[in-house]
């Protein structure tokens, strides 16, 4: 199967990589050293490889690499800044939403897009719930993962 | 890895066209969140390529000046849940496609693929049958449009031909203009989960009677499906409980559900006229109807 030459940016640092078209961004990225993007299920229902694509949050097991051509990749290596946590990852610390931590990369990187959607707007509990639907966590019965979310977003206040 | 045999990322609608054309074994990839999971469990029917995801122009959502609202093949569900002509004119497409898998799924799904892969439980599928959308679609001869009833042939077949590609959606003014519409997918979980029944119904009222019902169900027969002995029930009666409950008897005739590990034949029914009374009660509320 042929290669194809893509040029993206991951984190902020440019790469240009030869990939197979067969290949999916999360095993290029792992690949690269990327080691956050988790593969769980591979067929997009556990969220553990979420990544963002120009602030998208995309399960990155069924995104071809190829998509990635000339687009933005964040992962959560790259949220952490100068040995600084961002908000979200302090707050999943300070709740204790990290348990065994494996689907904890994907789902700060479904926090992060969701809390870059909703800035400066209230928002509510189901809200949440909702908008973190794309991610399974075995451990932590989603209470303190909710909690790390009201924590760093506007929260509606509920009847 | 996937299994993938044959790969060509298409430059232009031509393009794709053409290399629809010259592979009879040749399909489309869109968001991929079908075809991807097909070939990673390994399906032979996926392996020969043709990718449209730089085709720009088949994202687009707009309206045209005859009053068509268009939605493109490629649009993702995020972009028709979020858009303002979808909001303002069609909710209930938006309001549908907000029920598919999570975030991430949405964020990449396409109304194109959900319609275009057949499944029986496509969430857009009832929204796309009530406002009777059209689908236009170009292969080597040239285009054609084509309506979503009858568009679906059997499960998981639709009635397009190797080479034919979906450009965009069109919904005619007179099919969204002054009806009321919702859609309720009855599932076991509130998200990542496929209908148990998908059900949807655009009113259209002459004061406080019903001058047109439009209802569709997923998941309630081989096929999505519009229940013409339940419209035919509808028609010219008053916004009362008596008149809802002939609907949901009506609809009946209309379905044939069967039994699956999601649900027995026996359960789906009583779902199916529990959701032909919820959703036609709001949808002729949306259209500014009092129930009395």
């Amino acid at each position: 199967m042929k290669k194809q030459t893509i040029n993206l940016t991951v984190n902020g640092k440019e790469f240009t990589l030869d990939v197979d078209v067969r290949k999916s961004l999360a095993d290029v990225l792992r690949e690269q050293g990327f080691t956050s993007v988790k593969q769980g299920c591979g067929v997009g229902e556990c969220g553990a490889c979420t990544v963002l694509v120009d602030d998208v949050a995309v399960d990155s097991c069924i995104f071809l690499a190829m998509w990635a051509n000339g687009k933005k990749v964040r992962t959560t290596e790259g949220e952490c800044k100068n040995g600084k946590l961002s908000p979200v990852q302090q707050a999943y610390v300070e709740a204790g939403a990290v348990q065994c931590g494996f689907c904890t990369p994907g789902l700060i990187m479904t926090t992060t897009s969701f809390l870059e959607r909703n800035k400066g707007r209230k928002v509510t509990r189901e809200e949440i719930r909702k908008g973190h639907a794309g991610n399974l966590c075995r451990c932590t019965g989603y209470e303190t993962i909710v909690k790390a979310v009201e924590s760093v977003v506007e929260v509606a206040e509920e009847e | 890895m996937f299994p993938i045999e044959k790969y060509h990322m298409a430059e232009s609608i031509q393009d794709a066209v053409r290399a629809l054309a010259e592979d009879e074994k040749a399909r489309v990839i869109a968001g991929g969140t079908d075809v991807l999971i097909r070939l990673h469990e390994g399906h032979g029917d996926y392996r020969n390529l043709v990718d449209i995801n730089n085709l720009d122009e088949l994202r687009e959502i707009r309206m045209d000046e005859q009053g068509n609202v268009i939605i493109g093949a490629l649009a993702s569900f995020t972009n028709i849940i979020e858009h303002e002509v979808v909001r303002a004119h069609v909710p209930v497409i938006g309001e549908a496609v907000n029920t598919v898998g999570g975030p991430q799924v949405r964020n990449r799904g396409t109304m194109g693929g959900n319609i275009c892969n057949g499944a029986v439980s496509a969430d857009s599928a009832c929204a796309a049958l009530v406002h009777e959308v059209d689908l236009v679609i170009e292969n080597a001869e040239g285009e054609r449009v084509e309506s979503i009833i009858g568009f679906h042939t059997g499960p998981g077949r639709v009635s397009l031909k190797p080479g034919d590609l979906l450009k965009h959606f069109r919904v005619r003014p007179e099919n969204y203009r002054d009806f009321g519409a919702c859609y309720y997918k009855y599932a076991m979980r509130e998200a990542m989960d496929i209908a148990t029944i998908g059900c949807a119904a655009a009113v259209k009222l002459d004061g406080e009677t019903i001058s047109e019902l439009r209802l569709a169900y997923t998941v309630s027969a081989p096929t999505p499906i519009r229940c013409a002995t339940a419209e035919q029930a509808a028609k010219g009666k008053p916004l009362t409980a008596a008149t809802l409950a002939e609907i949901a008897q009506a609809v009946e005739a209309d379905v044939k559900p069967r039994t699956s590990w999601r649900a027995s034949m026996e359960f789906r029914l009583h779902v199916i006229r529990t959701l032909a009374q919820r959703v036609t009660r709001q949808a002729a509320e949306r259209a500014g109807g009092t129930f009395k």
